[in-house]
C-alpha cells in the first residue's frame, strides 16, 4: 500500500497475476523423476463469492466454458464440479486423465481469465493441483494468484489439524528451480480437505 | 477499468478525513508556535519545562507504539493461539491474507464475555489479531459474518491505524502533560522567589496552561473524528474483502446489541482499548453531543455507510463494463 492509501485508510484490490500458473507442467515432471508423486489429474480453482446475484451467473459461465471442453474429439476433459467449502469459498474442480497436466492448467488458467476479465480477479483466492505417489501419500502445488507464487501441501490421511511439513520441505527443495516457491512460509496456509485435493 | 469501479474509494470520506487531518496539523503548528513564542518571551526555566513535556510525551507514544501489541494483549488479558489450538479462526485469517496479500498477524483470544476483537501492532509484520471469546462462543454469529469482523480488523491493520492514531495523539499528549506540568508548577514553584523572572512567569504560567487546555480539547476532538472515520473506511474496506457486506452489517448488529447487556463492572475495565475494539464498549448515552466524543461512528451511520457498499457491489453487473 501506498503511503496515501495508508494515510486515508484505502485498500486498493490486488490484482492476481495468473502466468506463472504454466510453469506447472514442467514442474510436475520435475516432481514425477525427483520424488515419485505423479498428477492424479484434478486441480481446482478457489474464490470468493461476492455476495448477490450477479455471481451465481458468473459460475454458471465458468462451468459452461470448462464443460465445452469434453465435447472435442479425442479430448478426455470431464465436467467440472462446483462446490463451497466451509469458509465460504467456492471450489471449481476439474478433472483430466493424469498425463494431461497442460489440458488441466490450460482449463484453470481458462477459469482464472474468465474471472479476471468479469472483474473479480481480486476474488481469486488460489488453484491447487493435486499429486500422489506410489504408497498413496497426497501432495498439493498451491498457486497464490496474489503473490504469484507456489507453495507445497501435504495432508496426513484423515487428520484436519495436521500436515507432512517433512515432506512439504522436501518438495520445495526439490521444486526451487522450477517454480516460484512462496519464500515467506507463513503464507503457506493449510487447506485441509480442499476439493480437488 | 473493470475492477476499478467495483472498488471505487469514497471520495467524501478522504475529503472529510484530509480536512480533519488538515485541522490537527494547523493546530499542531498553532502550538509549536506558541511554545516557541514562550520560549523566547522566558528564560530557560519554563522553557526546561516545555522540553521535558515533549521529551515525555514523545517517549510515551513511541513506547506506545512499540509495545502497542504487547500492552493491548495484556489489558485484555488475551493469550497467543496457535493453529492447532484455533484451526478454524487461524483458516479464516489465512484465507483473508491471502486474498489481500498481507502479512498475517498474530492471533489471540481473550477470555473475555464481552463479544469484540481488535487488532494492534506498529506495522503489519507486529501486529497481533485478538478476538474475545465472547464473539467466537457467545454472540451466535455465524462463519461469515465471523469472518466479517475479523475482515473489518484486518483492515485497520492494513490502514496501519495504530501509526496514524499514535501520530495523531501524540500533540494531545504533549499538551495534556503541559497543562499538567504548568498547573503544578504554578501550585509548587508560584510561591518561590526566582529573581526578576517572578512576575514574567507568574503571568505566563496560566497563559500556557490556558493554551494547552485547550490544544487538548481541539486535537482531542479531532483525534475522536479521525477515529470515527478510520472506522468507517475498515468498514469498507472489510467489506468489499469479504465481498459480503450484508454479513459484516449483521454482526454489526449482533455485536452491538450484545454489548447492552454486559455487566458495567466489564465495561469500565475494557475502556482503555475502546480506540481499538471492533465495537466501543462503552454506549453513548444520548444521541448528539455524546457522538463526537465517541471513538466509534454510530451503529446506524457503520450501518447506512456499508449498505452503500453493498449497492455498490450489486449495482455493478459484470456485464457493464
Amino acid at each position: 500500500m501506498g503511503f496515501l492509501d495508508t494515510l486515508f485508510g484505502r485498500t486498493k484490490p490486488v490484482q492476481p497475476k495468473l502466468d506463472d500458473l504454466f510453469a506447472l507442467p514442467s514442474a510436475a515432471v520435475q516432481l514425477q523423476a525427483a520424488m515419485g508423486f505423479t498428477p492424479t489429474g484434478s486441480g481446482s480453482v478457489s474464490f470468493k463469492a461476492v455476495a448477490g446475484k450477479t455471481f451465481s451467473d458468473i459460475e454458471r459461465d465458468v462451468q459452461d466454458l470448462l464443460n465445452m471442453d469434453t465435447g472435442k474429439p479425442g479430448g478426455g476433459g470431464l465436467p467440472v464440479e462446483v462446490t463451497k467449502d466451509n469458509y465460504g469459498y467456492t471450489w471449481l474442480v476439474a478433472n483430466h486423465m493424469s498425463d494431461e497436466m497442460e489440458a488441466l492448467v490450460t482449463d484453470l488458467h481458462a477459469v482464472n481469465s474468465a474471472l479476471v476479465d468479469n472483474g473479480y480477479g481480486p476474488q481469486l483466492l488460489c488453484t491447487l493441483v493435486a499429486f500422489r505417489d506410489d504408497s498413496q501419500r497426497s501432495l498439493a502445488l498451491v498457486y497464490l494468484y496474489k503473490r504469484g507464487t507456489f507453495y507445497p501441501f501435504a495432508p496426513l490421511p484423515g487428520r484436519q489439524d495436521d500436515h507432512d511439513t517433512g515432506l512439504e520441505l522436501e518438495v520445495k527443495g526439490v521444486l526451487g528451480d522450477d517454480l516460484k516457491i512462496e519464500q515467506d512460509m507463513t503464507r503457506w496456509f493449510p487447506i485441509y480437505g480442499a476439493p480437488g485435493l | 477499468m473493470a475492477v476499478r469501479t467495483r472498488y471505487a474509494p469514497d471520495r467524501g470520506l478522504t475529503v472529510r478525513m484530509t480536512a480533519t487531518m488538515f485541522l490537527l496539523g494547523l493546530v499542531f503548528v498553532a502550538f509549536v508556535a506558541l511554545i516557541i513564542g514562550i520560549m523566547a518571551a522566558t528564560h530557560s526555566s519554563l522553557g526546561a519545562i516545555i522540553v521535558v513535556a515533549l521529551i515525555f510525551g514523545g517517549g510515551t507514544a513511541f513506547i506506545s507504539l512499540f509495545y502497542s501489541d504487547k500492552i493491548a494483549l495484556a489489558a485484555a488479558g488475551a493469550r497467543e493461539v496457535s493453529p492447532r489450538e484455533a484451526p478454524e479462526l487461524h483458516a479464516i485469517v489465512d484465507r483473508l491474507c491471502a486474498l489481500a496479500d498481507m502479512d498475517k498477524p498474530r492471533v489471540a483470544i481473550s477470555p473475555t464475555a464481552m463479544p469484540n476483537a481488535f487488532a494492534t501492532g506498529r506495522n503489519s509484520k507486529n501486529s497481533v489479531l485478538c478476538v474475545t471469546n465472547g464473539l467466537l462462543r457467545g454472540s451466535r454469529l455465524t462463519p461469515e459474518e465471523l469472518e466479517g469482523v475479523l475482515a473489518h480488523e484486518l483492515s485497520h491493520v492494513a490502514h496501519k491505524d495504530v501509526q496514524v492514531m499514535t501520530y495523531a495523539s501524540l500533540l494531545a499528549i504533549v499538551a495534556g502533560l503541559l497543562v499538567r506540568f504548568a498547573f503544578y508548577s504554578e501550585i509548587f514553584g508560584g510561591g518561590r522567589g526566582r529573581g526578576g523572572n517572578n512576575s514574567q512567569a507568574a503571568l505566563l504560567i496560566p497563559l500556557i496552561m490556558l493554551g494547552s487546555a485547550l490544544v487538548y480539547v481541539i486535537s482531542f476532538l479531532l483525534i475522536r473524528l479521525l477515529s470515527r472515520y478510520r472506522e468507517l473506511a475498515a468498514d469498507r474496506s472489510g467489506a468489499l474483502l469479504t465481498g459480503n457486506p450484508g454479513a459484516l452489517m449483521e454482526a454489526l448488529k449482533k455485536v452491538s446489541g450484545g454489548m447492552a447487556s454486559i455487566p458495567t463492572r466489564d465495561l469500565r475495565s475494557a475502556e482503555p482499548l475502546n480506540a481499538f475494539y471492533f465495537a466501543p464498549a462503552l454506549r453513548p448515552n444520548g444521541q448528539g453531543l455524546a457522538n463526537i466524543f465517541s471513538t466509534h461512528p454510530s451503529l446506524q451511520k457503520r450501518l447506512e455507510e456499508l449498505a452503500k457498499v453493498q449497492r455498490q457491489l450489486n449495482q455493478t453487473t459484470p456485464g457493464d463494463r
